[in-house]
């Protein structure tokens, strides 16, 4: 029997019966569009925290002072010494690695934030004129901090949009002063409104030179310094860079830690595609659910056509080509079943994403395989047993239709 | 070309044995006309399904063609069925989804003949038995009559040997049976063996062989010639 008559063969008793094959293509097709529905929410949650994380800077490396060792007591604290701080010279000397594009050294405080009677409690984040590249922020109006020598601790800072708007409200902020803590300082920027991103709000934020912060805090410690790597390559590099300059540096002694975007952007995505492939998982259960009910109406259909098939038999079809018929019905329910079942998934996923525009909702590939390959494997794998029933029939008995 | 040899066939019933067949020596010849009477019980059908290979001998040898086709395995049978018997059967046993056309052309389909050849093949049978104008009907729009000669124009599109028919008028009144007995009785004449079960005696009366079984034996051949 030739490929293409089995499969009109199987056209034509599915359309024999076009309410029982609705109905299981139905059940099939909501299987898939379960897994590739669950699945897009899934792989949406996961880029939408990438995709997070890559808003606070690409190629980053995050050189902290101080060092969480759990393996033991470090030497330092054997001798009662604390930490050293990082300086700016330290930060400073990272740029001599090839492998380091920028840096921002970071000083975080805060202080008091007034103009005329109104104030306010800021967090003021010291900083230099290359930490609106790396950190990805956009500006709104006026001009970031100014490049030059960081060790200068010009009286000009950046204001968050929301700082802004609360001191300024319409009025023109560019230009003015506002007084921060003890000193008065100069507005040269407005940060362009960006929201809350990794709970950090810049919108709150005020943003002064690096030295100006330290003259304001008196410290000559840095929070953090914020490395951009020349390039996703070259990060590695960027930490060996930076660990052997501070551990120089720190007369050999190792109490910074490095660490990179990358490894912790790692860790999430791997919780979040398990979590997606869990999802997939238990979606995948219905599929198995529709596919015993294939089988279930397979062996109503067998005993429902044993006169059709005793016919068969005695027009010279040998039991394996009846099993044939059969699973080739089973494959093209499971198939179309899956294909509806894809049209349908992809449509609840356009909808969520109408729904939840920020969520990029699309279902991973590997997921719409994997539900079209277990579709058609649980269609074909349960219509085994309704097949052989159908192929080890006995003719004379079927004919008589017993 | 048929030989049966010896042949018996019984069934457990419980754990008894009853033995539907027995000792049946028999020969047919290509164009023979054999009819085989009885009452119910006899065996006559279940004759008739050793010898179209859709059931095997308890015991005995049966030849066909001169090939020992006793033990074929199941793929093996479906092979001679498919090429060297054609049924008609009292209850048409027409696919009902399926057209007259389609009906006819499905041992075609099961046999795997290129479409071409099955499309001019199914054209001429259709015409042959009348059908032309009725071939894009469903069994439920035709009479019993049309029926049945889309069944037998089914059993011969591979050009089978032996027919074998099962009371093949049986669900037919008088004239449309006399008229499907003709056609049936065209085939002969082609050298085709054409056995035919029936308990009418005006039916099996037409045959040059008489068979008459009681219990699963033949008690008496006559015939008009041999």
């Amino acid at each position: 029997m030739r490929l293409i008559d089995v499969a009109q063969f199987a056209t034509g008793s599915l359309r024999g019966s076009p309410m029982r094959t609705l109905l299981m293509m139905l059940a099939m097709s909501i299987g898939v569009a379960a897994v590739v529905v669950l699945t897009a929410l899934g792989e949406g949650a996961r880029r939408y925290v990438v995709d997070q994380f890559s808003s606070l800077g690409t190629n980053l490396v995050i050189v902290l002072p101080g060092r969480t060792e759990t393996a033991g007591i470090g030497p330092g604290l054997m001798s009662g010494q604390t930490p050293r701080d990082i300086t700016l010279d330290d930060a400073e000397a990272l740029l001599r690695s090839r492998a380091v594009k920028l840096i921002a050294p970071l000083t975080v405080g805060s202080a008091t934030l007034s103009r005329n009677a109104l104030n306010r409690e800021v967090v003021v984040l010291g900083s230099t004129s290359d930490l609106l590249e790396v950190r990805h922020m956009s500006l709104g109006l006026g001009k970031f901090l100014p490049a030059g020598d960081i060790r200068e601790g010009a009286s000009v800072c950046v204001l968050g949009n929301q700082m802004k708007r609360e001191l300024f409200g319409n009025e023109q902020a560019v230009g003015q002063w506002v007084r921060l803590g003890d000193r008065r300082f100069r507005v040269i920027g407005v940060l362009a409104s960006q929201g809350e991103s990794m709970g950090m709000r810049t919108d709150e934020l005020v943003i002064i030179p690096v030295a100006s912060a330290h003259q304001l805090f008196n410290t000559t410690g840095l929070f953090r310094v914020l490395i951009e790597a020349q390039s996703r390559d070259t990060i590695a590099q960027a930490v060996r860079d930076a660990e052997a300059i501070m551990l120089q540096r720190h007369s050999g002694e190792k109490d910074v830690t490095v660490i990179t975007q990358d490894a912790i952007l790692a860790t999430f995505d791997r919780i979040l595609t398990a979590l997606t492939m869990a999802v997939g998982g238990i979606a995948a259960i219905s599929l198995v659910v529709a596919g015993v009910l294939i089988m279930n109406v397979m062996l109503i259909a067998v005993a429902q056509r044993v006169k059709e098939i005793g016919l068969l038999k005695a027009l010279g079809a040998p039991g394996k080509q009846i099993r044939g018929l059969f699973f080739a019905e089973a494959a093209l329910l499971s198939g179309i079943g899956s294909v509806a079942g894809l049209g349908l998934g992809y449509a609840g996923s356009f909808i969520i994403g109408q729904i939840y525009p920020s969520l990029p909702v699309s279902p991973p590939w590997w997921a719409v395989v994997a539900a079209c390959a277990t579709a058609l494997g649980t269609g074909i794998l349960f219509s085994v047993w309704p097949a052989r029933r159908a192929a080890q029939l006995d003719p004379v008995t079927a004919l008589a239709g017993k | 070309m048929i030989e049966l040899d010896q042949v018996g066939r019984s069934f457990k019933v419980g754990d008894q044995e009853v033995a539907a067949l027995r000792n049946i020596n028999l020969k047919i010849a290509a164009g023979d006309y054999v009819s085989i009477m009885g009452p119910s019980g006899s065996g006559k059908s279940t004759l008739l399904n050793l010898i179209g290979l859709l059931d095997r001998p308890s015991s005995g040898i049966y030849r066909l063609d001169g090939g020992n086709v006793t033990d074929l395995n199941d793929v093996q049978q479906a092979k001679v069925r498919s090429e060297k018997i054609g049924f008609v059967f009292q209850s048409f046993h027409l696919v009902p989804r399926l057209t007259a056309a389609m009906n006819i052309e499905l041992p075609l389909i099961l046999a795997g003949i290129p479409p071409a050849e099955r499309k001019s093949r199914v054209t001429q049978l259709l015409e042959n038995y009348g059908l032309t104008d009725r071939a894009d009907h469903r069994p439920d729009q035709l009479s019993g009559g049309q029926r049945q000669r889309v069944a037998i124009a089914r059993a011969t599109s591979m050009h089978p040997a032996v027919l074998l028919a099962d009371e093949p008028t049986g669900n037919l009144d008088q004239a449309t049976g006399k008229e499907v007995l003709m056609l049936l009785e065209q085939l002969v004449a082609q050298k085709v063996a054409l056995i035919v079960v029936t308990h009418d005696p005006a039916i099996g009366g037409r045959a040059m062989r008489q068979l008459n079984m009681v219990d699963g034996q033949i008690i008496s051949e006559t015939g008009r010639s041999s």
